[in-house]
């Protein structure tokens, strides 16, 4: 288990809707070894308030040299965060958790909503880097067509040719929930890996169309955390069966397969 | 240039500075190996072990508040017999002293963890929880109350022949008699303080932030009031105290040390920053050179009043 704690320079903070940023630091460490689905605790202040560092997921890693991250302002620790301009410095830890497991599958889905498209970008990347490049379709949800902002152009840039998105009010691609775009988009017969990440009801309706066909599903899941390494336990989340120990999101997470949790 | 001199004494134990880590905040070491080089630490008190496996309380468990958090883990543990199998195996070889955490329900569950543990090779010391306000019974009932206080230490005591630091609540009229009624059982030490009571509300859904309503407050918000428990606690006892409670530098320990502790736990401030409690040593050390002190325990007391 490799995990370093990184004063890290911020490199670049760009805006890129009027609620969210992206932010690339120099981490080398923690970049050249995470996978895609791990996270970071970071600090989002020097001072005590807010106090605890804040979960990311790593958006993607540029060069072993470079993490960057996709968040959303919802309170005050990331707006303490999206005011951070290149040159100043922060501390991370990481890289944390379980992320994707992407290997052997013939023909993955990745199924995103708001931020949950954060750590799939990543993800996307990697697949399309392996020697055969598994079949590879993106679906991406948001509110409205500006929630996007330039996400859906990146997995393009990438070399995603099947990209989809879905939109509550209709305002860009599909009007209604990501989790539909799953029936129109792929074929029922074929052995589908569906990876997703994104608010609880999107996930628990991918889960369930996942479920009808039969296609395995890894969910990527939320909870608050304090440590992000195991040592606060207040991570802890209730397993498919409500018995037994509780998992733990950070540790036995974020990634889990959606038949090991339980879905409330 | 000589190393300075950190070593404090708890009853018969030397400990190579006075830095522990406060249980519940530090897993069971190996989670911090990546960041602290843990023979650094003067001690490591693990998370609190019951007899049996302790599932916990439902999530939400845990909720941020200004310059602290609540939390509401219920005492969670993988039980005394895993305990003993799966992580004594790690604590032995971290160079350091390992001090274990214990909880029960009855004076016969913590005498039997006392006298389990006693035959276990590598633990130093019991810290005894009477104080954690997570849990419905036992627990925090034998921490407010002098006589029952003074009953579990006793009972603790008899079973074992580890040192015994009993670890009390500020949920309590006067700290002081439960810390006289810990000291006349036999204790070797008292630690305080454990978590604040309290609550948090979220306005939108008019519910209670936490699944179990209320929790324990932790960190820097409760710095003032450990220290003002700690140095009443040292001035009514004659046996050792550990202070504990929102230390997160290394002034906020020399605060604790000049009101009287003799050693320290660092407990929320390992989840702000993974290496407090080792910046913490490494600041005590620069105190004495700077200040050209014969060692740390110069300190312990030394507040001037008046
Ligand atoms: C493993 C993991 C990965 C994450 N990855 C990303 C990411 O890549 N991009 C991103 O924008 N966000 C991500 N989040 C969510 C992110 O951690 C929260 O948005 C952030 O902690 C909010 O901090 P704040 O101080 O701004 O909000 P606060 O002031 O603490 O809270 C404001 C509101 O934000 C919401 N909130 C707070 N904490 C969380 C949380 N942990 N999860 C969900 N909602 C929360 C609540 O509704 C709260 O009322 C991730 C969370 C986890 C657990
Ligand atoms: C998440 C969490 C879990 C805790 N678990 C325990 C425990 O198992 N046993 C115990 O005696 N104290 C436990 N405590 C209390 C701490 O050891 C410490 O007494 C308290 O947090 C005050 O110190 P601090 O402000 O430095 O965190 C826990 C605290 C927190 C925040
Ligand atoms: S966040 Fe602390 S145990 Fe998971």
């Amino acid at each position: 288990m490799n995990q370093f704690e990184e004063q890290a320079e911020i490199v670049r903070q760009e805006q890129l809707t009027p609620e969210i940023f992206r932010l690339s630091l120099k981490a080398p460490e923690i970049a050249s070894q995470a996978r895609p689905g791990q996270f970071v605790m970071v600090q989002t202040a020097s001072c005590y308030d807010p106090l605890l560092r804040r979960p990311l997921s790593i958006h993607q890693t540029i060069g072993n040299e470079l993490v960057q991250l996709l968040y959303k302002v919802v309170g005050k620790g990331t707006r303490m965060l999206a005011a951070l301009t290149p040159g100043q410095r922060l501390k991370l830890t990481g890289p944390l958790g379980h992320g994707f497991d992407f290997s052997d599958q013939q023909a993955l889905c990745l199924v995103g909503g708001g931020m949950g498209i954060a750590p799939l970008y990543f993800l996307a990347k990697e697949i399309l880097r392996t020697a055969n490049p598994p079949k590879c379709v993106v679906l991406l949800g948001a509110r409205t067509a500006a929630e996007f902002g330039p996400l859906p152009r990146d997995f393009m840039d990438i070399g995603v040719t099947q990209t989809h998105l879905a939109t509550d009010d209709g305002s860009l691609g599909h009007q209604g929930f990501v989790a539909e775009l799953l029936l129109q988009h792929l074929a029922p017969g074929n052995q589908w890996s569906v990876c997703t990440c994104g608010p609880h009801p999107m996930m628990k309706a991918v889960v369930k169309a996942c479920r009808q066909q039969e296609w395995q599903c890894q969910v990527s899941l939320e909870t608050m955390m304090a440590c992000g390494i195991s040592a606060c336990l207040g991570c802890a989340i209730p397993r498919a069966d409500l018995s037994g120990p509780y998992l733990h999101v950070c540790k036995d997470g974020p990634v889990f397969n959606a038949n090991e949790v339980a879905w409330l | 240039m000589n190393q300075p001199d950190l070593r404090v004494t708890i009853g018969d134990l030397v400990f190579k500075n006075p830095v522990l880590t406060a249980s519940g905040t530090f897993g069971y070491a190996k989670e911090f190996a990546p960041f602290v080089n843990l023979h650094h630490l003067g001690g490591v008190v693990v998370k609190g072990i019951s007899l049996a496996p302790r599932r916990g309380n439902p999530p939400p468990r845990i909720v941020e508040t200004a310059g602290g958090m609540l939390n509401a883990i219920g005492l969670e543990n993988v039980g005394l017999d895993r305990f003993i199998s799966e992580k004594m195996d790690y604590l032995r070889g971290i160079g350091t002293r390992v001090i274990v955490n214990i909880l029960g329900d009855s004076l016969e569950e913590y005498q039997t963890l006392a006298q389990r543990l006693s035959e276990v090779e590598g633990i130093s010391g019991l810290e005894v929880n009477i104080s954690c306000p997570n849990v419905k019974k036992g627990g925090v009932a034998f921490g407010t109350d002098p006589a029952m206080a003074e009953a579990v230490t006793r009972a603790v005591c008899a079973h074992t022949t580890l040192p015994v630091i009993v670890k009390l609540s500020p949920n309590v009229t006067d700290i002081t008699q439960i810390a006289r009624g810990v000291e006349a059982g036999g204790a070797q030490a008292v630690s305080l303080i454990n978590t604040l009571l309290g609550m948090a509300i979220d306005v939108k859904s008019r519910r209670p932030k936490l699944a179990n309503i209320v929790g324990g407050l932790s960190g820097p918000a409760i710095k003032p009031i450990a220290l003002r428990m700690v140095w009443q606690v040292a001035q009514a006892v004659k046996i050792p105290v550990i202070g504990i409670g929102g230390i997160t530098t290394t002034e906020d320990a020399l605060e604790f040390l000049l009101a009287g502790a003799t050693a320290i736990e660092v407990g929320t401030a390992n989840f702000i920053n993974p290496r407090a409690s080792q910046e913490i040593v490494e600041g005590l050390g620069r105190y004495v050179t700077e200040n050209k002190l014969s060692g740390i325990s110069e300190v312990i007391g030394g507040l001037i009043v008046g």
